[in-house]
């Protein structure tokens, strides 16, 4: 694998470090994880798996636990709305 | 259909820190057949994260990673234990798999997290664990640059601060709500713990020239979209630092949901455990952060008794008594430095979400008289975390105790919990 590579979030592309999580790719760009119940953008928290704040939508895959996954070439990451 | 796996172990150690690497080693350099789960990608825990290739601690890191691969112990990364169904087995999920693991004996080495209290702007994205910020950073999250402030409690402040100022942050504060005088004796009872004294040294080393002010703690975040800027309570003034991250944690509280799951014993929200680390299970051990907040070394020596326990060496095991005495004594110190001052209570206005799942906030919760009559009617605690962020949090502001804990442990995916084992063939040819 290169020592960084690009990932979509929200459409925009980031260039990642290779053993970069998709948590550290969404806020490299300045983008929320998730969207709370009453709508307030939300980020990671815990760093460690325990909070779901950094749950987000990757590959289509909704509420995944984007700081305990690895970022991978052209990865699509969304913010879980 | 996912994969599903069976695995058998004389002895399953769940989690990959310090205390778990040690059961673990200590486990299966006996010959016994020996399992370690963790949910991380690696194993290390939140202390070695990454195999800590930096830090005080980077050799004695790399001497136990070495040892877990040569003891031959068997690494399950990425699987997340989640459920008991019956006596002896527990089952894990990876992203696309479900593993049925039986043991015979179990070291339980679940570790802490960060104990988080809410102020205004608390749930703006950039307002982070200090250890949250930490691993973000060590899973690579580039921080040259960047402005952070530190506060909170406990001596991961400094070691979160010297971290990222090695990694090119600017620090222009840490706050820390435990008073000057408080800190002073801290410094002084280290003079009985000579390893700490030198990690202490080294440490304030790494941030000379940062502001550390005692009696400090953050009364609000401000920002729109994200974090802009945080206002500090000091010795009773108030200031507003302008920051990219504000990197934020109260010390730290045990992952006891696991134990409490398997009917182990707790006393003051730790797991009780005999002298060889047995909980009030028989079978089940219980080493490092859960039976009381001690750090590294505790977590060591505690894996090391749980692990020659579970194998029956008890006299190996006594021989580390002395010293797990003597780290305990510096988890009492902890403990008494670094509780949390009343004034903390006061930090929440009407309007500041206390539940961050389920977006419940201070002025509906404080209507209610206990953790379950504000579960039952504010759904307080019930989004996916299952309260481990605001259990903690309303214990502290309402003297609310927790209430038992019901499988699964942590959420699971459906179809991982309507697995159906007889229906698969086993995996595992090798039987114990």
């Amino acid at each position: 694998m290169p020592s960084e590579f690009i990932v979509r979030v929200n459409g925009a592309s980031v260039s990642v470090p290779a053993g970069a999580t998709v948590a550290v790719a969404m806020v490299m760009a300045g983008q929320p994880c998730r969207s709370s119940v009453i709508g307030e953008p939300r980020g990671p928290l815990c760093g460690m798996g325990i909070c779901f704040e950094c749950r987000a939508v990757v590959n289509g895959i909704p509420h995944s636990r984007t700081c305990q996954l690895l970022c991978e070439p052209d990865m699509e990451v969304k913010t879980d709305e | 259909m996912n994969n599903y796996s069976r695995e058998r172990f004389d002895v399953l150690v769940v989690g990959g820190g310090p205390a778990g690497i040690a059961g673990a080693v200590r486990a299966a350099e006996s010959g016994a057949r020996v399992g370690m789960v963790d949910e991380n990608v690696a194993p290390g825990g939140q202390i070695w994260r990454g195999g800590s290739s930096e830090g005080p601690h980077s050799s004695e890191a790399s001497n136990w990673l070495v040892r877990l691969k040569k003891a031959g112990v068997i690494e399950l990364c990425g699987k997340r234990v989640f459920h008991h169904p019956e006596a002896g087995i527990l089952l894990a999920e990876g992203l696309d798999d479900v593993w049925e693991l039986s043991y015979r004996n179990l070291v339980l080495a679940t570790g802490a997290r960060e104990r988080f209290l809410p102020f205004p702007g608390w749930t703006l994205p950039n307002v982070m664990g200090a250890g949250g910020l930490q691993a973000l950073v060590k899973s690579g999250l580039p921080i040259q640059g960047k402005r952070v402030v530190v506060a909170g409690t406990g001596p991961l402040l400094l070691a979160v601060a010297s971290y990222l100022r090695k990694h090119g942050a600017e620090i222009p504060l840490i706050c820390e709500q435990a008073s000057a005088s408080k800190l002073a004796r801290f410094a002084m009872m280290l003079i009985r713990h000579p390893e700490k004294i030198f990690q202490g040294l080294q440490l304030r080393k790494d941030i000379a020239g940062i502001l550390l002010a005692t009696s400090s703690w953050p009364v609000a975040a401000h920002g729109k979209r994200t974090l802009e800027a945080v206002t500090i309570s000091s010795a009773g003034k108030s200031e507003t630092v302008q920051c990219d991250y504000l990197a934020c944690g109260f010390h730290l509280v045990p992952n006891t949901e696991l134990p409490v799951l398997l009917g182990c014993r707790t006393r003051c929200g730790y797991v009780q455990v005999d002298e060889l680390q047995q909980t009030s299970v028989q079978g089940i051990f219980c080493a490092g952060e859960p039976t009381g907040i001690g750090g590294v070394d505790l977590a060591l020596i505690e894996g090391q008794i749980a692990g020659l326990a579970a194998t029956g060496r008890t006299s190996e095991a006594k021989a580390l008594f002395s010293k797990r005495e003597r780290f305990r004594r510096f988890a009492r110190l902890l403990d008494e430095t670094f509780c949390l001052r009343s004034e903390l209570r006061g930090l929440p206005s009407a309007d500041t979400l206390i539940c961050r799942c389920e977006d419940v906030s201070y002025s509906r919760l404080r209507e209610h008289t206990s953790w379950r009559a504000a579960k039952l009617h504010t759904r307080c605690g019930m989004g996916p975390c299952q309260g481990r962020i605001c259990g903690p949090a309303t214990q502290f502001l309402f003297k609310w105790n927790p209430d038992s804990v019901r499988p699964p442990v942590f959420p699971a995916r459906v179809e991982h919990l309507a697995a159906q084992p007889q229906l698969i063939p086993e995996v595992t040819g090798e039987v114990q």
